[in-house]
């Protein structure tokens, strides 16, 4: 190190304790605006839409109050001019609950097998599986909804309609399942080695190791992961559009045909909806109702795992 | 690495300076006459394909310090970690020869190792307390060995705390996390963590590698004291540390034992070649 540009600099832009430095070099610069180039696209991308999103929803609740939209419990835009989101939401939160309860604790067990208990051998064949489950496309998770999972459902529970959020639910844990099985796994295993041995050491069973230590100490990434998890849960969209339904309800029962926001918004893009309607802009408010939604949850994924650092360094 | 080789290579007046050391060493006469505690035969450890230990025997008498001392890659970690079996967490070794503690192998798959580690406690060269509070951490061992009730436990853990000389220094902050103490109570603390199982054996693997010289000097302060309860093995890479806190002294070489012996006569009168270019500095 000591041989850097900082001991021989004669005079340049940056002064490090009082040492002169020499300006960076030419390629280094293109080089710095070339990746500053790159990430200006994602940020670029996000900034518009935001615009795009609040510009449009802004139009939207010029005709509509906030308040109409986040307390009224119809949703039937067409038809009756009703605008309250509940019934939306609720189809998304009961699909996203559903999916967690399915997704959350088996992932996290496989993910507690894959780290704690798992030879290296099957971790080689268990986790290229997860990766074709993550890489298979939600429109055939939609399919097998409708084809599988919904008759076995409403064998089970002969009230449920074809389209119910039991199924899309279950597909959708299946779906968001590799993700919480490869983040936890992955944060399990950044436990430091020295906290498993110093539990060993002290006569603690494997057991005991993982319930006791890793899983405490890795508790803020888990749920880190289970948020992102959800995130995603929430914003999946082809799933839910095939399998819970199309009919705006405002219920918890599961066994019902819900729509989520993302369903509705397929359903009018994919419609004649002339832009500059007013149904054509409940599309932004429903995304920006979205957008605040995930938005919230990775915020809070994000809190939780700057709680995890702080643990350890 | 660094600080591993200029601590390894004081071209030292080891034999003036050290002795007579400040806390009496035991002599060869009291070693040969304890029992051992620990007998190592022909102890054979491989990584793989690649073999760490050839051939060990060793006595580890009861209630001496025992240190175990040589270049880095020597073995003495893996010797150290084979006494309680903590080298079973690694994938692919292998181990032959015989280990007994107290008249019984320790060795083969019938053995309980928890109830071994339980008797044989480990303290390790970066302190690594859990995430939780001082207390929650000395009343680990306890805890998963089945101890329930606050007294009893908070017992223990004050017990522990003495013996490892601080429990005056954290007695008013038991609950606070043991990541806020300093890196030498942290280790203090993961030694009286290991007391709290109430071992026979403490094994200590470079225990003040990373303190600087006060905490390392308590810490040694602390071996001395703790010998007449427990049987203790340390493996150390400072040789005056070797000199100034141990019974017995043995080097390893390259996977061998090269030689064992009193500390006062190893480091007086080595009997071999290798063992004298050690500690005297030429090699390391």
């Amino acid at each position: 190190m000591s041989n850097s540009v900082i001991d021989v600099a004669p005079h340049g832009r940056f002064g490090i304790e009082g040492q002169a430095v020499r300006p960076r070099r030419w390629g280094e610069q293109v080089i710095g605006v070339a990746l500053f180039g790159c990430a200006l696209v994602s940020i670029l991308t996000t900034v518009g839409i935001v615009i795009v999103l609040v510009a449009e929803a802004a139009q939207f609740f010029r005709e509509v109050s906030i308040w109409e939209f986040l307390t009224g419990t119809e949703w039937s835009p067409k038809l009756e001019n009703k605008f309250g989101i509940l019934p939306l939401l609720c189809g998304t939160l009961l699909v996203m609950a559903g999916a967690a309860v399915i997704a959350l604790p088996i992932g996290l067990l496989s993910a507690i097998y894959l780290s704690e208990y798992a030879s290296s051998s099957v971790r080689e064949v268990v986790k290229p599986v997860l990766e074709v489950l993550a890489g298979i496309p939600s429109v055939v998770f939609g399919y097998l909804a409708i084809v599988t999972i919904s008759p076995l459902v409403r064998t089970i529970f002969p009230s449920a309609g074809v389209f119910n959020a039991a199924s899309a639910s279950i597909v959708v844990g299946f779906m968001v399942l590799p993700m919480v099985v490869s983040l936890s796994e992955d944060i399990l295993r950044a436990v430091p080695r020295s906290l498993r041995e110093a539990a060993y050491a002290l006569g603690a069973t494997k057991l005991d190791v993982t319930v006791k230590v890793v899983v405490p100490a890795a508790i803020s990434g888990i749920v880190a992961a289970f948020l992102l998890a959800l995130s995603r849960a929430i914003g999946e969209t082809m799933a839910v559009a095939l399998a819970a339904g199309n009919r705006p309800t405002l219920t918890i029962n599961p066994l019902d045909e819900v729509q989520t926001m993302t369903a509705y918004i397929v359903q009018v893009s994919q419609g004649d909806t002339p832009a500059g309607t007013l149904e054509y802009r409940t599309i932004f408010a429903v995304g920006l109702a979205l957008f605040v939604t995930t938005m919230f949850l990775n915020v809070l994924a994000q809190w939780f795992v700057a709680r995890v650092r702080e643990k350890y360094e | 690495m660094m600080q591993e080789t200029t601590i390894d290579r004081p071209i030292m007046p080891l034999r003036p300076t050290s002795f007579p050391r400040e806390r009496p060493s035991r002599t060869a006469d009291d070693l040969a006459g304890r029992p051992p505690k620990i007998s190592v035969d022909h102890l054979n450890f491989y990584y793989g394909p690649k073999q760490a230990l050839s051939d060990v025997t060793l006595m580890i008498p009861q209630h001496c310090v025992t240190a175990l001392i040589g270049p880095s890659g020597c073995g003495k970690s893996t010797f150290l970690r084979c006494l309680n079996r903590m080298n079973d967490m690694i994938d692919n070794t292998r181990v032959e020869g015989e280990i007994i503690l107290d008249g019984r192998s320790i060795l083969g798959p019938k053995v309980d190792v928890v109830a071994l580690r339980k008797r044989v406690g480990m303290v390790f060269q970066k302190s690594n307390p859990f995430p939780k509070s001082v207390f929650e951490n000395v009343a680990y061992g306890p805890r998963v060995a089945g101890v329930r009730g606050k007294s009893v436990l908070y017992e223990i853990v004050e017990k522990s705390l003495v013996r490892a000389a601080l429990w005056d220094e954290v007695k008013d902050r038991l609950n606070d996390s043991a990541l806020q103490l300093s890196g030498g109570q942290q280790q203090r603390l993961c030694i009286a963590r290991a007391l709290a199982t109430n071992p026979d054996v403490l094994l200590m693997d470079e225990p003040a590698s990373a303190l600087d010289p006060a905490s390392t000097s308590r810490i040694e302060d602390l071996i001395f004291e703790l010998r007449d309860r427990y049987t203790i093995v340390i493996v150390t890479h400072n040789m005056q540390q070797a000199a100034r806190v141990s019974d017995q002294t043995a080097f390893f070489y390259q996977g061998e034992l090269i030689e064992a012996g009193s500390t006062n006569e190893l480091f007086t009168n080595p009997a071999r070649k290798q063992t004298e270019d050690y500690i005297t500095g030429r090699f390391g």
